[in-house]
């Protein structure tokens, strides 16, 4: 065929492309493919393809989007782990002339890859699929506001991570951090795929976002059950209800600034050049006014989650439910407005600097108060040491110093000789792991049974905490450490050797959070398989306070045969204190929203768009663009987007829970 | 496990002996000055951390559900002045640390020049600063000293006690200019000049580095700084005049390209005007020089006519810099400056036909002449790399 040709069907995309140089990726490539087939042949061996689509892909049912979210989350932590299991292990090697193992072309994709997966895929969908779950149940309503665009924003999400994800086998990956600033990312200095691959894939997951913080806004705002006035909302619905508000206001930002970008890449605009007017400061003060708020976004539905572990493990109303509440509000709004703290290096003036300095020190006055009423909700308390109010003692005592050296970098002087630096790197990973990870699998461990009906077994759990909490001291000190010693991060080869003892023990660390996630891996097989022994017929198997519990586990499709009505926070706690009586008679018929399979159509047309886009195929992202418009103009005609579920289905289901009460007494 | 991590300890405790907090033990003042307020922050920090920390353990231990002496009051979830105290106690620490922030960021700004040059002793005023020039390369620092009329690749040397004054870009990426013994960081960016002012208080050898990650060669970016006493600075010089070759825009341009883990390199000689150009982005001969583009810019731009005056752009750093769908890649064409003439760019740009003030809007509009083909005015169009 002639050149032409290939490159009108195949764009840039060679054979050249597959990295089978490098043994590494050949060697990972060979592992998650046989893993795959393995997978694949179990699947349709076992003849599960049709239940996973009728039942969950194509699912607009919140509580299995939420699941799909947390396995996706969870799937990708494992990949975004082994990156950073990869530069621990580089930067432990790479002293006193040694190369280490991995050359810059492939570590410096490493530490951009770790760090956008952990982010866009491992928090964000944690994050979220614990809200698409929990939220709609805390209210009492039967789901979302917009269902069917709950599974559409869920698998787009799976098109950014699939596109990343493949970024590892065909081509590569950004050589930019995380966060891609130009005139490094730009076409002169990024030529290849790479870039490419981190603005689709970013691109595409962000519409997902997007769209499902609108739905959940709506969802909090319309579907509350009667009774439910926003000073009665359980907190982490009111966590659940700012953060939303941060990715509908922050998520847009980002959009743009990337189209900026892909604009300045593909059609040659100066926005981000220095040539012909454009400043790259300006793509760093916009990535930085989403980047903010997103460490809110990602760490305000932690701190609902702490609230109700809290309260509930300790048998107790929350302390200064108002306060903890306005804390939240006012959290919100000042993480707007500290975003230059990012770049106080960057060469603003003292004032500008001092500003956004004492803005963000402003932020730990709530953070401190919430602190607080988590503290006195355990005063006078009962509290039972369950596994989530293990994961909540160890977020407090952790989270409380990585604010301190949060604070302590908004010092814009002391920022000068911190910022960038190792110590920086284990303050983001001291709140992000001890506020945002820790939160995810308190909550995990919280709502597993609400989610599954059975406990997680409790000595795997009680093994995983521990290694992580104790790996992530020994991985993270060493930073600390090494910042005030004067080392930057990034680096991938160190001629210090009194330098190299401290990364061993960060990478000692590293390897015993290893050991915490497989903990966890077993932790979930082992009480999948003792699931009879863990089993929870109560619904409420914590002696828990909020509306979810009201309900069995797992909930059924529709939530609540009948709608609750609430009289007091902690609704769940004030009807059990009431002597609230299960009604047994009198079910209708309930009205629901029927599966579809459009949104992982759609979503799989937007990958192929961003994948044409990303080698130059153009007629590939033509034809996908053009077949999505196709796509979703038809699901516009399709009239089969609810049914009722038969009375006599919910009076069965409804009277096998009574039952189950029954034998429960 | 608890053994594994005591094993693990063993070495940090004799790791700790060797090592050099350089952030904690710098040798100049605006450092050392930035190393307290790291301190005074932490411990203002510290007063609430610590009880706060200290409860959490408490109230664990004490509320646990075996212990049932403890008191157990499940509607106990408010009191109005323990409110005050959790709200007003960080409020408390925030109003004397931000009153610290305001006064230290406003006292340390790397652009103030130095009121000190020692806790105890104040500028010397009869001593001139030293003027150093900086600019990162792809991946090595180049330094310029224009009093002195020599530059240095990966070296840099100052006298103990004397001022410093930098003025820091960057020729292609962003990256941070960072010796942590002398003083905070600032970044380098291209086309844009930024400021730090510092002073070495004790003579040796100190490490300097970009702290902002640019690239394949950025591990190996660094370079001494050495403070040095004025009679070895002197030595320094000389020998920096004595021994090297001389620095021009040819030799600027080769010197720019990446390169890796670069050795010291010393220039006796340079082109004095070397770092504006670099600045400007204009090293090359015949691009316009942002300073003129802003200032034809400040007097309402050329308007229409601007989109003439570009030039296929010919040097490039890593690859075509063109992009899959846009036009060619062009660059702004200079104008003229008495020491360039660059007679076939500016014949190209008549004088204007009115003669009011040029009024970016107020300009016809000239008839429509493709990009590209701007440089058959100038009689030739220069060779592409790609």
């Amino acid at each position: 065929m002639s050149p032409d040709l290939l490159k009108l069907i195949f764009g840039r995309l060679t054979f050249e492309s597959l990295p089978l140089h490098e043994p590494i990726v050949v060697g990972t490539f060979a592992v998650v493919a046989t893993g795959g087939l393995i997978m694949v042949a179990g699947l349709t061996y076992f003849r599960v393809w049709g239940y996973l689509w009728s039942e969950w892909f194509t699912s607009v049912d919140h509580k299995r989007i939420g699941i799909m979210y947390m396995i996706l989350g969870i799937v990708m932590l494992l990949r975004g782990f082994a990156d950073a299991l990869m530069m621990r292990l580089q930067q432990a090697l790479a002293f006193g002339g040694s190369e280490g193992y991995l050359n810059s072309h492939h570590y410096d994709q490493v530490f951009t890859a770790h760090g956008v997966i952990m982010i866009f895929f491992v928090a964000m969908p944690l994050v979220t699929g614990l809200m698409n779950f929990v939220v709609p149940l805390q209210i009492g309503a039967r789901d979302v506001s917009f269902p069917f665009l709950n599974n559409f924003s869920f698998w787009m999400t799976v098109g950014g991570a699939v596109l990343v994800m493949a970024s590892l086998f065909i081509g590569e990956f950004a050589r930019t951090g995380w966060l891609a600033y130009p005139p490094l990312s730009n076409i002169g200095y990024s030529p290849d795929v790479g870039v490419d691959y981190y603005i689709w894939g970013l691109q595409v997951a962000g519409v997902g976002t997007t769209l499902s913080g609108i739905n959940l806004i709506c969802t909090i705002v319309k579907l509350r059950c009667p009774g439910m006035t926003m000073m009665r909302m359980p907190v982490f619905t009111w966590t659940a209800l700012c953060t939303n508000v941060l990715i509908v206001a922050s998520f847009p930002v980002l959009t743009v600034v990337l189209a900026l970008l892909s604009l300045d890449r593909y059609v040659g605009t100066n926005f981000f050049t220095n040539d012909f007017g454009g400043s790259p400061m300006m793509y760093v003060n916009l990535i930085w006014i989403w980047g903010h708020p997103e460490v809110y976004i990602l760490v305000l539905p932690a701190f609902g989650i702490f609230s109700e572990v809290t309260s509930t493990f300790s048998g107790k109303r929350l302390f200064g439910y108002t306060s903890m509440v306005y804390a939240t509000v006012v959290i919100t709004i000042l993480s707007y407005l500290v975003w230059l703290h990012h770049f106080f290096t960057m060469g603003s003036g003292a004032s500008v600097n001092s500003f956004f300095g004492i803005t963000t020190m402003i932020i730990s006055i709530p953070t401190g108060a919430k602190m607080f009423n988590w503290l006195f909700t355990m005063y006078r308390g009962r509290i039972r040491f369950e596994l989530p109010m293990m994961w909540t003692i160890a977020f407090m005592l952790t989270f409380v110093l990585g604010g301190m050296t949060g604070v302590l970098l908004a010092v814009p002087p002391a920022d000068f000789v911190l910022h960038n630096s190792l110590f920086l790197i284990a303050h983001f990973h001291n709140v992000i792991i001890g506020g945002v990870v820790f939160g995810a699998f308190a909550g995990i461990g919280y709502w597993f049974p609400k989610a599954f009906g059975f406990k997680l077994d409790p000595f795997w759990g009680k093994l995983s905490f521990w290694f992580w909490v104790t790996g992530f001291y020994l991985a993270f000190m060493p930073l600390y450490v090494l910042g005030l010693m004067g080392v930057t991060r990034r680096l991938r080869v160190f001629d210090d050797p009194s330098l190299q003892i401290w990364f061993i023990v960060a990478g000692i660390g590293a390897f015993l959070v290893f050991l915490g996630i497989l903990s966890m891996l077993i932790q979930f097989a082992v009480s999948f398989l003792r699931r009879e022994q863990l089993k929870d017929v109560t619904g409420d198997p914590w002696d828990a306070r909020t509306l979810e519990w009201a309900t069995s586990s797992p909930p059924p499709a529709y939530n609540f045969a009948f709608t609750p009505v609430v009289h007091d926070n902690d609704a769940w706690w004030d009807m059990k204190k009431r002597g609230y009586q299960r009604p047994l008679l009198g079910f209708k018929p309930i009205h629901m929203p029927s599966s579809t399979g459009t949104g992982i159509i759609l979503a799989g047309l937007a990958t192929a768009m961003g994948f044409g886009l990303i080698w130059y195929i153009w007629w590939l992202a033509a034809a996908s663009f053009i077949a999505m418009l196709a796509v979703g103009i038809g699901h516009t005609f399709n009239y089969h987007r609810d049914f009722d579920i038969p009375a006599d289905d919910v009076i069965r289901a409804e009277d096998a829970r009574t039952k189950l009460l029954a034998g429960a007494k | 496990m608890s053994r594994f991590k005591i094993l693990a300890l063993l070495p940090l405790a004799v790791a700790l002996s060797g090592c050099n907090y350089v952030v904690l033990a710098p040798a100049g003042d605006i450092a050392a000055q930035q190393r307290d307020l790291v301190i005074i922050s932490t411990v203002l920090m510290l007063l609430i951390v610590v009880p706060v920390m200290a409860l959490t353990v408490l109230f664990a231990w004490r509320y646990r559900q075996s212990n049932t002496d403890a008191r157990y009051e499940p509607e106990w979830d408010h009191s109005t002045s323990l409110e005050l105290v959790i709200w007003s106690a960080p409020l408390l620490i925030i109003v004397c640390l931000g009153a610290l922030t305001w006064m230290g960021t406003h006292l340390l700004d790397p652009y103030r020049t130095l009121g000190r040059i020692h806790a105890d002793r104040a500028v010397d005023q009869s001593k001139a600063p030293l003027e150093v020039d900086v600019v990162a390369l792809d991946w090595k620092w180049l330094f310029i000293y224009p009093d002195y009329g020599i530059a240095t690749v990966n070296d840099l040397a100052a006298p103990v006690d004397r001022p410093i004054n930098f003025r820091i870009t960057a020729s292609s990426v962003m990256n941070s200019f960072y010796i942590p013994a002398l003083a905070g960081q600032i970044y380098a960016m291209p086309g844009m000049e930024t400021k730090l002012h510092a002073v070495v208080n004790h003579a040796g050898t100190y490490r300097g580095f970009s702290a902002n990650y640019s690239g394949a060669g950025f591990s190996g970016m660094h370079f001494n700084f050495q403070g040095l006493d004025d009679k070895d600075f002197d030595a320094w010089i000389a020998s920096a005049k004595s021994g090297g070759g001389s620095l021009g825009r040819a030799e600027y341009l080769q010197l720019e390209k990446p390169s890796q883990n670069e050795p010291v390199r010393r220039y006796g000689t340079i082109d004095s005007d070397l770092y504006r150009l670099i600045l400007n982005m204009c090293v090359e001969t015949g691009k316009m020089c942002q300073s003129e583009m802003m200032a034809i810019d400040a007097k309402g731009g050329l308007g229409h006519e601007g989109l003439n005056n570009t030039l296929s752009l010919a040097y490039d750093k890593y690859a075509r810099r063109g992009t899959a769908l846009g036009p060619e890649p062009t660059f702004v064409a200079g104008t003229c400056t008495p020491e360039a003439p660059q007679g076939r760019t500016t014949a190209s740009i008549t004088a204007p036909l009115d003669t009011a003030p040029l009024l970016g809007a107020g300009l016809k509009r000239p008839t429509f002449t493709p990009l590209k083909s701007s440089s058959f005015f100038l009689g030739q169009r220069p060779k592409s790399d790609s």
